[in-house]
C-alpha cells in the first residue's frame, strides 16, 4: 500500500494524550541547579555597577553570575547566527529592557527567584531609539558601535566593521528600469503600511539543561536547530564539535521562537562556571524579552498602464530587528526579495533594511517576514483595483505571476500554484455571486489576499535509515518534531521507499551524536530538504538490501523476507543495514547589486485567504464570518496533519491580525502575560474552510514540499480588504482592533474622535 | 526557605504522604512524584496547561497550593489510561488529530473528561464555551471540537 496520502495518526500520538511525551521543560537531573535571570530595566545604557551582595549571601543561593564572570571562561562571549553581537549576559552596555544582566543559581528555583529580586544595577542611561525608520536617520542613537557579522552567511560578510549605523543589512534588488516605467505609467499608487510588535509564545517557554562532563558537555534544549546549537556552542568554547552533545525531545511549540540559539549559551556558561548541571527555563513573561516578530514599515509604490497591468513597483521595507540581530538580516534579504508580491512586473526596485533598535530582538516567526509583506502588498493591490474600478480577483488574475515567467530575481517560476490557489479561493468564496451587504449598523464585506515565499537556500540535510536484522526500521534525523508532524512525515517517506507500514518506523530526532547535520527545522524546509535526505537514505538502505540478497544467492527480483536475508548472511539474527542520505539543492547566489539569480530557491510556497466580515459601524467591532484558507503544498504526505497546519497557521495569523500587540512604555513591555496579550482562544475561531490544492513539486520527495507557513500569508490583508469592502475605510496598521476601525469610521464621516482631531 | 509540612492525599488511586514546602503549587507536588502531564505554562491560571482534577473538579495546578490537597483526591492525565487502555477521550483526540505539539493536550483531555461527565452530549457551542479556558497556540481548536464530539459518541457506545 502506498504510504503517501495516508492520514495515519502521529507516531507519538499516544505519548501526547497520556501526558508522557518528553519536553525539556519537564526535565530534571540529580544535582541540578536552576538559574533565574536579573534583567535590565533601561532600554539603552552603560552598566556602571551591579550590586548582588545580598543575593550572594542568601541561604540556598549557590552562585550569582554576571557578564564579567562569563568572560573569564568564554573570552568572546557574543553569539548569534547572523552577527556575533549578543552577549551571554550583558557586557558594558544594555540595549533593551529585559536584557539578561545577571543570573542566580540555586537548587530551589524559588530561592533563585527571591534572590534575583534583591539584585540592583546602576546604569548611565543613553538615549534609546525604538522606531525602525527613525533608527535609520542621520542623528539617531546608535545601538551597536560596530557591525559584527558572524561569517556563517556569505551575503553578510561585506558588513564587517561598519560603524555609526543601525542598518544591520541593506539588501537591494534592481530589475528593469523603474524610473522610466514610472514616468510612462498612466497611474501611480503609493502607500505605507505598518505592522506591530508580536511574538510566538509557544506554551512551552525556552528551556535548556546543560550537563558538564570531563571536557564534554551534554545539552538538552528546546531547539528547532540542534546542529546549529552544537556548532555555536563549540565555537564559543573553542571546542571541537564532537565534545558537545545536543539532544532535543519534543517541543511544546516553536513557530520560529526556538531557531538558532537563544538560552543555550547561558545554560552552558553557567554549567561550566559552577561545574554542575544547570537548567535555564524561561517563564512566559520572559519570552517577551527573548525573541519577537519584526514590526515593519513598508512603503510600496506601483506604476500601472492603461490596461491595468502593473509595470513598475518600488518597495522600501524597514524591519525593526530590536537590539540583537538574531536571524533578522536574513529575514530582510531572503524575504525582502519577495516584497513585490506574486505579480508579473518587469521593472522592480527593492530596498530592504534590517534595523537595530532598543526593542527586544526580532527573528523568525512562521513565515519569516512574509506575512508582514503580504499584509502590505495585498492591501496595496486591493487599493489599486478599487481605484481603477476593477474586481479584486480579476485584477489579480491580470497581473499574477505564472509558472514559466520570471520573478523579480530573474528566477523562472516553477511548480508555484499561485493562479490555482487564487482560483480556488475565489471558488470557495463564491466570488461571482454578490453577497448580502448588511443593513442598519452591521455592514458586510469580503476580501482576499494571496502570497508566496521562497525556501531558504543554500542549505543541507542529512539522514540515516537503519534496518535491523528483524526488519524493523529507525530513522535518525535532526529535524525536530515541534507539532508539525515531521516524525510521521519522515516515517511515511521512508516506508514508501522500503514498502513497509509507516506506523512501524521509529524516528530518533534531535541527537547530534547520532544523527547527521541538518540546517534546522525552520522555514517550512523539512518536508522538502530532510524529506529528500530521508528518501535518499531509505533508497540507499533498499539498494543495500538488494545487494545483500544477491550476495546470499537470492535471484534478482525475488520477494524475500528481510529477516531471512540477515540469517542467511550472518548465520544467526545479527547485523544491520545503514542507509545514508544527504540532500543539497542547487542554488545560484543573487548578484549583490541587482539581486538577480537564475535559481534563487529550490521551491516556492503559495498560500492565500478569503474573508467575509461583519463590521459594527457604531462600535468598530469586526466579526469574521468566514475564513477560507488555500495553499499549494505539492503532493500531500498526510492529509489530516497537513490540514491542521493550514487551519492552525491561519488561526495564529488571525491573532496577529485582530488582537495581538506587544505594548511598550519607553521600551518596557507592559503586557507581558496572557492576561493582557490576547492570543486566539476557542471563542476567536471563525467558521473556516481549509484546502490544499492538488499539486506536485517536481524536485520534492514524491512531489511533496513544505506547508507550515503558507496559511499565514493571506489572512491579514484579506480581512483589511473585507473591512474596506464593508465600510469603505482602509486600515494600514496591524492589529485591526475595534478601536482602530471606529477611529477610521469616524474620521471618514468627518466626525473624528476628539483626540484624533488635528 | 521555610519549614516543611506533611500532607496526605490520594494520587491516581494510591494513598500518598509527603513533606512539602508550604509555597509549593500543585504542579510542583506532581513533579515530585514524576508526573509531568500537568505543566506550568502561563503561570497565571489562564491557559489550562496545568489542569489537574482535585476531588473530580478541574483546577489550575499553577495557582493551587499543594497544601490544599491535604485529605483530597488528585487525578492527573496519567491516570486515564490505567491498565494500558486509553480513555475514549484520549482515543478520540488521536483519531481526530486534535493536537500538534501536545504540550496543552493533557489539559484539554482532562477538561473534556469533566465536560462529558457533566454533559454527555454537548453541542459545538457548549464545547467551545466549556473549553474556552484552555489555550492551544498550535490552534488545533477545530479538531478538538471534533474530538470531543467523537468522545461523547464513544462513551455512549461504551455504556
Amino acid at each position: 500500500m502506498s504510504q503517501m496520502g495516508r492520514s495515519i495518526p502521529r507516531l507519538e500520538a499516544r505519548s501526547k494524550v497520556t501526558g508522557r511525551a518528553e519536553y525539556v521543560h519537564n526535565m530534571r537531573v540529580p544535582g541540578m541547579l536552576t538559574a533565574k535571570i536579573f534583567r535590565s530595566t533601561v532600554a539603552h545604557g552603560r552598566i556602571l555597577s551591579i550590586d548582588a551582595e545580598e543575593a550572594r549571601g542568601m541561604e540556598g543561593v549557590y552562585a550569582v553570575v554576571t557578564g564579567e564572570d562569563v568572560r573569564k571562561i568564554i573570552p568572546n562571549p557574543y553569539f548569534g547566527p547572523a552577527f556575533h553581537d549578543q552577549p551571554i549576559l550583558a557586557l558594558d552596555k544594555v540595549r533593551y529592557v529585559g536584557e539578561a544582566v545577571a543570573a542566580v543559581l540555586a537548587s530551589d528555583p524559588h530561592i533563585a527567584e527571591a534572590a534575583v529580586q534583591t539584585i540592583s544595577a546602576e546604569y548611565e542611561e543613553l538615549e534609546p531609539v525604538f522606531d525602525e525608520v527613525e533608527a535609520t536617520l542621520p542623528n539617531s542613537p546608535i545601538v551597536h558601535d560596530e557591525l559584527k557579522p558572524a561569517g556563517t552567511f556569505a551575503d553578510l560578510k561585506h558588513l564587517a566593521g561598519r560603524k555609526n549605523t543601525n542598518i544591520a543589512l541593506d539588501y537591494q534588488l534592481r530589475r528593469g528600469d523603474v524610473d522610466k516605467a514610472f514616468a510612462a505609467a498612466v497611474h501611480v499608487f503609493e502607500h505605507e503600511f505598518r505592522t506591530q510588535h508580536v511574538l510566538h509564545v509557544p506554551l512551552e517557554s525556552h528551556a535548556s539543561l546543560a550537563i558538564p562532563g570531563e571536557g564534554t558537555l551534554t545539552l538538552h534544549t528546546s531547539s528547532q536547530t540542534p546542529s546549529f546549537v552544537r556548532m555555536e556552542i563549540a565555537r564559543l568554547l573553542g571546542w571541537p564539535e564532537n565534545r558537545v552533545h545536543v539532544k532535543v525531545p519534543f517541543l511544546g511549540g516553536g513557530y520560529g521562537a526556538k531557531v538558532y540559539v537563544k538560552v543555550e549559551p547561558l545554560a552552558v556558561a553557567l554549567a561550566l562556571i559552577v561545574r554542575r548541571p544547570v537548567k535555564v527555563a524561561l517563564t512566559m513573561e520572559e519570552q517577551f524579552y527573548t525573541i519577537t516578530k519584526h514590526p515593519v514599515t513598508f512603503r510600496i509604490k506601483s506604476g500601472v498602464d492603461k490596461d491595468g497591468r502593473i509595470t513598475a513597483r518600488k518597495c522600501d521595507v524597514y524591519w525593526n530587528g530590536g537590539a540583537y540581530a538574531d536571524i533578522g538580516p536574513r529575514v530582510a534579504q531572503k524575504t525582502g526579495f519577495t516584497a513585490p508580491g506574486p505579480y508579473d512586473i518587469d521593472n522592480v526596485s527593492i530596498d530592504s533594511y534590517e534595523v537595530y533598535t532598543n526593542r527586544p530582538p526580532a527573528g523568525a516567526l512562521r513565515g519569516f517576514g512574509v506575512p508582514q509583506l503580504v499584509w502590505a502588498y495585498e492591501s496595496h493591490t486591493d487599493l489599486i483595483a478599487r481605484e481603477l474600478g476593477l474586481d479584486p480577483v480579476e485584477y489579480r488574475r491580470k497581473n499574477i505571476l505564472r509558472d514559466g515567467r520570471p520573478h523579480a530575481t530573474g528566477t523562472i517560476m516553477k511548480d508555484a500554484g499561485i493562479d490555482a490557489v487564487l482560483d480556488r479561493i475565489a471558488e470557495r468564496m463564491n466570488w461571482s455571486v454578490a453577497i448580502d451587504r448588511g443593513t442598519g449598523r452591521i455592514k458586510r464585506g469580503r476580501g482576499i489576499g494571496i502570497g508566496f515565499k521562497a525556501s531558504i537556500s543554500p542549505t543541507t540535510s542529512g539522514a540515516i535509515v537503519n534496518v535491523s536484522a528483524d526488519g524493523s526500521v529507525v530513522i535518525f534525523t535532526n529535524t525536530i518534531d515541534m507539532g508539525q508532524g515531521s516524525d510521521t512525515a519522515m516515517a511515511q517517506l521512508a516506508a514508501e521507499v522500503l514498502n513497509i507500514d509507516a506506523e512501524k518506523v521509529k524516528v530518533v530526532h534531535g541527537d547530534t551524536d547520532a544523527a547527521p547535520y541538518d540546517m534546522g527545522t525552520l522555514g517550512s524546509r523539512s518536508t522538502f530538504h530532510m524529506g529528500n535526505a530521508v528518501k535518499l537514505a531509505a533508497e540507499d538502505a533498499r539498494d543495500k538490501l538488494v545487494a545483500l540478497a544477491a550476495e546470499v544467492g537470492l535471484p534478482a527480483g525475488t520477494n524475500y523476507d528481510v529477516q531471512e536475508l540477515f540469517r542467511k548472511r550472518y548465520g544467526m539474527r545479527a547485523g544491520n543495514i545503514v542507509g545514508v542520505g544527504s540532500y543539497v539543492p542547487s542554488y545560484t547566489p543573487p548578484d549583490p547589486k541587482t539581486g538577480q539569480s537564475a535559481n534563487v530557491t529550490p521551491f516556492w510556497m503559495v498560500g492565500g485567504a478569503g474573508a467575509e466580515v461583519e463590521v459594527d459601524t457604531e462600535t468598530g467591532h469586526v466579526r469574521v464570518t468566514k475564513l477560507v484558507n488555500v495553499a499549494d503544498g505539492g503532493k500531500i504526505i498526510n492529509p489530516k496533519i497537513a490540514r491542521t497546519q493550514i487551519s492552525g497557521g491561519a488561526i495564529m495569523q488571525l491573532g496577529f491580525t485582530l488582537t495581538e500587540r506587544m505594548e511598550f512604555d519607553g521600551g518596557q513591555v507592559t503586557n507581558a502575560s496572557f492576561a493582557d496579550y490576547k492570543i486566539p482562544g476557542f471563542r476567536d475561531v471563525p467558521p473556516m474552510e481549509s484546502e490544499l490544492i492538488a499539486a506536485n513539486q517536481e524536485n520534492g520527495p514524491f512531489g511533496a514540499k513544505g506547508i507550515g507557513e503558507s496559511a499565514t500569508f493571506g489572512v491579514s490583508p484579506a480581512i483589511a480588504n473585507a473591512i474596506h469592502d464593508a465600510v469603505g475605510v482602509r486600515l494600514t496598521s496591524l492589529p485591526i482592533k475595534a478601536e482602530a476601525v471606529l477611529r477610521a469610521l469616524r474620521a471618514a464621516q468627518g466626525n473624528p474622535l476628539a483626540e484624533d482631531e488635528e | 526557605m521555610s519549614e516543611t509540612r506533611t500532607i496526605r492525599f490520594t494520587l491516581n488511586g494510591r494513598s500518598e504522604s509527603v513533606a512539602i514546602q508550604p509555597h509549593w503549587n500543585l504542579v510542583e507536588l506532581l513533579h515530585h512524584f514524576g508526573l509531568t502531564g500537568a505543566r506550568e505554562s502561563c503561570g497565571q491560571g489562564l491557559c489550562g496547561v496545568c489542569t489537574v482534577l482535585v476531588d473530580d473538579v478541574a483546577v489550575s495546578g499553577c495557582l493551587y497550593l499543594a497544601v490544599r490537597v491535604d485529605g483530597k483526591k488528585i487525578t492527573t492525565v496519567e491516570h486515564l489510561d490505567e491498565g494500558g487502555t486509553l480513555s475514549p477521550v484520549q482515543q478520540a483526540f488521536i483519531e481526530c488529530g486534535a493536537f500538534q505539539c501536545g504540550f496543552c493536550t493533557p489539559g484539554f483531555v482532562l477538561m473534556t473528561h469533566q465536560l462529558l461527565a457533566r454533559n454527555p452530549d454537548p453541542s459545538d457551542d457548549e464545547i467551545r464555551h466549556y473549553l474556552s479556558g484552555n489555550l492551544c497556540r498550535c490552534a488545533a481548536y477545530p479538531e478538538i471540537v471534533e474530538a470531543v464530539k467523537l468522545a461523547a459518541k464513544l462513551q455512549k457506545q461504551a455504556r
